[in-house]
């Protein structure tokens, strides 16, 4: 194998999330009840047009997670075992290899095709002129910088536009095929049909947000290629390149923390709720006294151990990213643990209204054991609250790793994510003149991937809610 | 009344003995003073003495949580979790790291932290409520569509950029306050302004969203058919009966985040360099120092249960249908 695969710990969450969504869709395609929500998630235009965006995100983190480690070239002399390099890539590092590899010296603005600072630079008779000095990548095949610039920029923007089109006419000629022949219908009707938004599924919204999505990507990438479309940061390396690796970050703490807390605050909720009494008590004293407890400073003092630990343990790393994916792990588990007790409450309330129902009421007298009884009926007319929850609390984590990676207390200090690039840019805009495409870069990528996740959460919201289902 | 209010404070100790455990347990047992000592001496090539002094110093130099050289009950008091957990319960917080009273900073600190979150509250307050009058006033029109995309987009920007952002446009570019800093007595108001209405800014998109929502639920209720029925106006039963109505959720949300305005805001007061605690609390995280982060822990976990307590007895006070049992 040309490869060795690497599962770090996160990974391995991310491909038990995936299973589980897997599951969860194989069984809501054969319960009615639960589709008829889902089916009025994606007729709501808000509805598809979040999924489109949300799609793009989810796509660059999966491909950050797939890890590996590439085969060394083979050593000259005979019977040498494969080796394989020490560092840690995923297939985005691959597919950006050139972002990655491009390193300047330090600052440069966007497009820029000189350094941002001044350097003492050699003049071929031998003196020593104080100038700006030209790149190494960023515009390095450019002749003449001034005059040559904003034409090739042009010219490579609509290069990536026509190609982003024309993938953009692919896919949706490719979907709309697929429709027709799913809706049993000539293509030509399903077209007509999309163009005039009579489909019940927003087809056309859908396809203006791709097409919009596509072509910005699409640009970006070809213009990537010979410039730093966002710029350099203080140690020269692709602003880019940092802010599409800080998307896995983000995704992972939204997603993974609802994750590692569902079990406890399941179990636990429903228990309180249905078994009452003393097992009540326990479980609200339990929730009672750890939400008592500030999150922030919990967090603070979970990662302060955790240092302590770390720096007592150094041997035990085999690695960089390593390290810093365990302590991505272990702020997962600690935010999971000050975030539970708000989804348990629900849960309990929830059980303790559905235990009266006739039909629990009705398995009771029947004399189906408690657990049967949970499994069956309680924990299926919960998991809308649960659903809930999941989606409404993805966009306050990814906004809360920010937060807490500033006050350095988030992910480790080597991890590309948001918080990180935030933190080290704040003092940049004391410069003069100020360097202000880092923040720029974090504000843009995290600003969508936030409102997008707010919006997707409403429409859910909207979808599931029961209370809210007779408005409409 | 009396009963009930004595009967809340008596399920606030086993809480607050739990809080005490949860710390106990972090703080010393899954860490252990001497990996602290190390810690703080620098990692790897520490000798033993200098560990012990260490302790003997900040006084970890104790049994955890059983002394066998002691006699008598003095077997539990002389230990750490006598000297720096049970104490806790008396608000003596001993001194820090560094060896200042942590009590004394804390009654500092507080007033700074006070002086921007009390403001920001205020304001945030009547900003919020206004707007989302004025939304549900305007309901189904653009104005109400307009609003509430904006409210979202607002949502959706993280707390650090309204802080950059303020600093960067107000006192970079304009030059009206200072950046950051601190100053006592009226001259205050200077440093404090820019942080109070970041806070507020900060606070609109999630703060309108949630009035608006509890709005919308009043006023699909019964009585608000009946006073229209009446013949009321608008205007008359919206600031009337709806606000009135209202008012019982809102107050007692106000009042459960009350007793945590003495914590501070941690980023809000580290961006703009106000002594408060919440800059107190990050400074101690930064530098490591564990007696001021176990000093917070507890107290904030005192004051969120007073809280609770307030919202508690708040509810029975402005809403006759709750009933003490």
């Amino acid at each position: 194998m040309p490869f060795l695969p690497v599962v770090l710990w996160t990974d391995g969450l991310v491909y038990v999330l995936l299973g589980l969504m897997a599951a969860f869709a194989l069984y809501a395609s054969r319960h009615e009840h639960i589709r008829a929500p889902w089916r009025r998630v994606v007729r709501a235009r808000v509805g598809v047009a979040t999924i489109v965006v949300l799609g793009f995100y989810v796509a660059v983190g999966l491909l950050d997670t797939v890890h590996f480690r590439l085969k060394l070239p083979q050593p000259a002399e005979a019977g040498a075992g494969v080796q394989f390099a020490p560092e840690v890539l995923s297939l985005l590092d691959l597919a950006l290899a050139g972002l990655r590899e491009r390193q300047e010296k330090t600052y440069s603005a966007p497009f820029a095709t000189h350094l941002f600072v001044k350097e003492a630079i050699e003049q071929p008779d031998g003196s020593l002129v104080r100038d700006f000095p030209r790149l190494d990548h960023g515009g390095a095949h450019l002749a003449d910088p001034a005059r040559q610039r904003g034409g090739d920029i042009a010219w490579r923007g609509l290069k990536g536009a026509l190609q982003g089109l024309l993938i953009w006419a692919l896919v949706c000629a490719g979907l709309i095929r697929w429709i027709a022949r799913v809706r049993g219908e000539p293509p030509a009707k399903t077209r007509s049909d999309i163009l005039a938004g009579r489909t019940l599924i927003p087809w056309r919204t859908a396809f203006v947000v791709l097409g919009l999505m596509l072509l910005v990507s699409a640009v970006a990438v070809e213009l990537s290629r010979m410039y730093h479309i966002l710029g350099t940061d203080k140690v020269g390396e692709d602003v880019f390149y940092q802010t599409l690796k800080s998307i896995r970050t983000g995704l992972l703490i939204g997603t993974l923390t609802t994750l590692v807390m569902l079990p406890a605050a399941v179990m636990l909720g429903i228990m309180a709720g249905y078994f009452r009494g003393w097992v009540d008590d326990i479980i609200q004293y339990l929730y009672t006294t750890l939400n008592s407890i500030p999150g922030v400073l919990l967090i603070a003092a979970a990662i302060l151990l955790l240092q302590v630990y770390m720096s007592n343990h150094a041997d035990e790393f085999a690695s960089l990213v390593e390290r810093a994916d365990l302590r991505l792990l272990f702020l997962v588990l600690i935010l999971g643990v000050t975030s539970w007790t708000g989804l348990c409450r629900l849960l309990r309330g929830e059980s303790l209204k559905l235990r009266e129902v006739d039909f629990v009421q009705a398995s009771t007298a029947l004399g189906v054991g408690h657990f049967t009884l949970i499994g069956r009926h309680i924990l299926p007319n919960v998991m809308h609250v649960v659903l809930i929850t999941l989606v409404l609390d993805f966009s306050g984590l990814v906004l809360a790793e920010a937060v807490l990676s500033y006050i350095n207390i988030g992910v480790d200090p080597t991890m590309n994510s948001w918080g990180n690039m935030i933190n080290s840019a704040r003092l940049e805009l004391a410069r003069d003149p100020v360097v202000w495409w880092s923040l720029a870069a974090a504000f843009v990528f995290m600003f969508t991937l936030v409102l997008a996740a707010n919006l997707f959460a409403d429409v859910v919201r909207d979808a599931f809610d029961p209370r809210l289902r007779g408005a409409q | 009344m009396t009963a009930y209010i004595i009967r809340r404070l008596l399920y606030a100790i086993p809480i607050l003995i739990g809080v005490n455990l949860i710390t106990f347990v972090l703080f010393f047992v899954v860490n252990s003073p001497d990996d602290m000592a190390r810690m703080h001496l620098g990692e790897k090539r520490v000798t033993e003495e200098a560990i012990q002094t260490w302790k003997e110093e900040q006084g970890y130099a104790r049994p955890l949580l059983y002394n066998p050289d002691a006699s008598g009950l003095r077997r539990l008091t002389e230990t750490i979790f006598f000297d720096k957990s049970v104490r806790l319960f008396v608000f003596d917080f001993g001194s820090s790291d560094n060896g200042r009273d942590i009590g004394y900073d804390i009654s500092q600190r507080m007033w700074p932290s006070l002086a921007i979150a009390v403001p920001v509250l205020m304001v945030g307050l009547a900003f919020n409520i206004s707007y989302a009058l004025f939304i549900i006033f305007f309901r189904a029109t653009y104005l109400d569509l307009g609003s509430v995309v904006l409210l979202v987009a607002m949502m959706s920007i993280s707390g650090l950029f309204y802080i950059i952002g303020g600093q960067f446009i107000l006192s970079k570019l304009f030059h009206l306050v200072p950046i950051s800093g601190y100053d006592t007595g009226v001259e205050a108001w200077k440093f404090l302004i820019l942080p109070v209405i970041v806070g507020v800014i900060g606070g609109i998109g999630s703060g309108t969203r949630w009035y608006r929502t509890l709005f919308l639920e009043e006023i699909s209720k019964d009585y608000v058919r009946t006073a229209r029925a009446k013949g009321l106006s608008e205007r008359r039963v919206l600031f009337r009966h709806v606000l009135q109505n209202a008012l019982i959720p809102i107050l007692t949300g106000v009042v459960v985040v009350l007793p945590l305005l003495f914590m501070g805001s941690l980023i809000t007061e580290s961006f703009f360099g106000i002594p408060g605690l919440g800059s107190y609390t990050i400074d101690a995280i930064n530098g490591q120092d564990f007696a001021i982060v176990r000093s917070m822990v507890f107290l904030g976990a005192v004051l969120y249960i007073v809280g609770l307590i307030l919202t508690d007895i708040s509810y029975t006070l402005v809403d006759p249908r709750v009933r003490l049992q």
